[in-house]
C-alpha cells in the first residue's frame, strides 16, 4: 500500500494523477480462511481491519454480495455521536467515537470527521426531563454533554425557530460537541484499503447462499463463487441478518424496515451543526457540498425493498419546516431507502450464536453508522478470542432469554 | 404508500392503518410451563421473511378491525387478505414467487 501524504499527491500531480495504484486488490477466493466476514459494509470491513491490526489474524476474507459500502454504509445520514443513556451503550458508542477521533491517521485515509456538535431537541416537559437526565448520565460515563435552554439553542444554531407559538416549541436541547458527521464512503473505502494492506481478501460480487455445518460446528459458506471453508464465520450483513442467520437455523429478534433519507439541492452554508428532534421527528445537517441531509422515521412495515413510502417523507419535511421555516423554498433532490434491522430494545447484537464458530454482529437499527469503528473493534475481539470483550458482552443474543435488555429507544433518535 | 384492501371497508390508504407485525404468533396456553428460551422466542424472535410474509394490520382510522395480510416484503405486493383466526391461505406457485 502506498501511503497517502502531501508528497504522494505532489508526485502524482506530475503525472496528472493517472498513476495512482488501486486501493485494494480483487482476489479470487482461497479454499479456506481462518475467518470469513459476511458483509462488506463499514462494520464488516472494520472488523477485518481490526482482526489484522489488533489480533494479527490476516487469513481473513470479507465476502460482499454487491460492491463495497453499497448498502447501509452509503445510505445513512452520516451522524456520529455517543450520547446514549445506559452505561453499556455509552461505553461502546464512546469507544467508537474515540476510534473515530483518530481514524483518519490510523488508516491513512481522510474520513472527513467533522465534530461540529449534535443537538437533540426537547419539545415538552418530559423531553426536557429526559434530556437533562441523559446529560447527567452521559457525564457520569465520561461522555461530553451539555444542556442548553431555548436561547442557548438559538445561539448555537441561529436559523432554528424557537418561537413559543410553534405547535411543538423548542424548550431546550442536549448538546454533544464532540459529535458530528463523517464521510460515509470514505469509511468503507479507508477500512477496505487498510485491511487489504494487511493481507485481508476482499471479495466482491460474492453472495453467501448457505452456511455449511458439520455437527454443530460451522465449516464454511456456500457462495455464488462456490464453497469457501472457514474456521469461524462472522455475519455482519445489516438488512439481511435474519435471512443469513436462518441459513444456520438461528432465529433473531429482528424486524427489517426501510429507513429513508433525502438531500436537498446544494445551498450556501447555513447550518454548521447536526440538529435532531425525536418529537417532531427529523434530523438535519449540511454536507460539505452544501446539500441539506435529512432523515426521520422508519416505515412501519417489514421490508427488504430498499425504498420507503411517500407519507414518511411528507411527515419529516413538515417537521423540518416547523424547526427551520427558512428552508421552505429549498427543493429536495434525491431520496433513498436502506434496510435497517431493528431489535426490540433498539440495541445491537454482537457476539456468539448457538452454532459453534458462527458469530453475529447485527441489529444496529437506525444508528449503526456512528458505531462502525467500535463495532468492528469489539467484533474482531470476539472473533479472535472466541469470547466477547467486556464492551460488547452485554449485547449478547442471550439477553433476549435472560431479559437483560438495554432499552435505548430514547437515545436511538428514530422511533421504532 | 400501500393500498390495503381492508376486508370490511375495501381499498384504503396505508395511513389509515397501523401495523401489527408478524401474524400467527399465538400466546402460549400455559405460560408458566415455558422455559426461558421458549418464552424469549415467543416474545422476541421473529421470522422476518424475505418474500411472502404473513402480517397483521389494524384499520385504526376506519372500522377498527384487525386482519391478516400476505404481502411480499421485496415487491410490497399484497397477495391475500384474510380475517383473524383464519388459516394462512395457500398461494398459487406463480404468486408466491412474484
Amino acid at each position: 500500500m502506498s501511503k497517502y501524504s502531501i508528497f504522494t499527491i505532489a508526485r502524482n500531480a506530475l503525472s496528472h494523477h493517472k498513476n495512482w495504484p488501486r486501493q485494494w486488490r480483487s482476489p479470487e477466493p482461497q479454499k479456506e480462511y481462518d475467518v470469513i466476514i459476511v458483509g462488506g459494509g463499514g462494520h464488516g470491513l472494520a472488523t477485518a481491519y481490526y482482526l489484522a491490526k489488533e489480533h494479527g489474524l490476516t487469513n481473513v476474507a470479507v465476502l460482499e454480495k454487491g460492491w463495497l459500502g453499497g448498502g447501509n454504509t452509503a445510505r445513512n445520514t452520516t451522524i456520529v455521536r455517543s450520547n446514549y443513556l445506559w452505561d453499556e451503550s455509552a461505553a461502546i458508542y464512546e469507544k467508537s467515537l474515540q476510534l473515530w477521533e483518530g481514524l483518519s491517521q490510523d488508516i491513512n485515509y481522510n474520513v472527513m470527521l467533522s465534530q461540529r456538535g449534535v443537538l437533540n431537541l426537547a419539545h415538552s416537559l418530559s423531553d426536557v426531563r429526559e434530556g437533562v437526565r441523559r446529560v447527567n448520565a452521559n457525564r457520569l460515563n465520561g461522555v461530553d454533554a451539555e444542556w442548553l435552554d431555548a436561547e442557548g439553542v438559538k445561539e448555537f444554531c441561529p436559523i432554528i425557530n424557537i418561537s413559543n407559538k410553534a405547535r411543538h416549541p423548542v424548550l431546550g436541547a442536549t448538546l454533544q460537541r464532540r459529535g458530528g458527521v463523517a464521510r460515509h464512503d470514505s469509511v468503507a473505502w479507508g477500512f477496505a484499503r487498510a485491511a487489504d494492506a494487511c493481507g485481508v481478501d476482499i471479495i466482491q460480487n460474492c453472495e453467501v447462499t448457505g452456511i455449511r455445518r458439520e455437527g454443530s460446528k460451522v465449516v464454511g459458506v456456500e457462495t455464488t463463487k462456490g464453497f469457501i471453508g472457514a474456521k469461524k464465520v462472522g455475519l455482519v450483513a445489516a438488512g439481511h441478518s435474519s435471512t443469513l442467520a436462518a441459513m444456520a437455523d438461528v432465529r433473531l429478534p429482528i424486524d427489517s424496515h426501510p429507513l429513508q433519507a433525502l438531500v436537498s439541492e446544494p445551498i450556501k452554508p447555513v447550518i454548521d451543526c447536526v440538529v435532531m428532534s425525536g418529537a417532531v421527528h427529523v434530523y438535519v445537517s449540511q454536507s460539505d457540498k452544501g446539500e441539506l441531509v435529512m432523515g426521520a422515521g422508519i416505515d412501519a412495515f417489514n421490508s427488504y425493498g430498499q425504498r420507503g413510502s411517500f407519507q414518511v417523507i411528507e411527515h419529516q419535511l413538515g417537521a423540518c419546516l416547523e424547526l427551520f421555516p427558512i428552508f421552505s423554498r429549498v427543493r429536495m433532490m434525491r431520496s433513498w431507502g436502506g434496510i435497517v434491522d431493528t431489535c426490540p430494545d433498539a440495541s445491537p447484537i454482537i457476539g456468539k450464536t448457538p452454532v459453534e464458530g458462527l458469530y453475529i454482529n447485527a441489529g444496529w437499527g437506525t444508528g449503526g453508522f456512528k458505531a462502525t469503528p467500535g463495532s468492528g473493534w469489539c467484533f474482531a475481539h470476539t472473533l479472535a478470542n472466541e469470547n466477547p470483550h467486556p464492551l460488547n458482552a452485554p449485547f449478547s443474543l442471550e439477553r433476549f432469554t435472560t431479559g437483560a435488555l438495554i432499552d435505548e429507544h430514547g437515545a436511538a433518535g428514530v422511533a421504532h | 404508500m400501500l393500498l390495503i384492501p381492508c376486508p370490511w371497508c375495501g381499498d384504503r390508504h396505508e395511513t389509515e392503518f397501523r401495523y401489527g407485525g408478524e401474524a400467527h404468533i399465538a400466546r402460549p396456553e400455559k405460560p408458566a410451563d415455558l422455559s426461558d428460551t421458549e418464552w424469549g422466542d415467543f416474545l422476541f424472535m421473529r421470522t422476518n421473511t424475505k418474500g411472502v410474509f404473513a402480517e397483521r394490520w389494524y384499520h385504526s382510522h376506519g372500522c377498527r378491525q384487525w386482519f391478516n395480510v400476505l404481502r411480499h416484503t421485496v415487491s410490497h405486493e399484497i397477495l391475500a387478505v384474510y380475517k383473524m383466526g383464519e388459516k394462512r391461505p395457500q398461494l398459487k406457485k406463480t404468486e408466491a414467487n412474484s
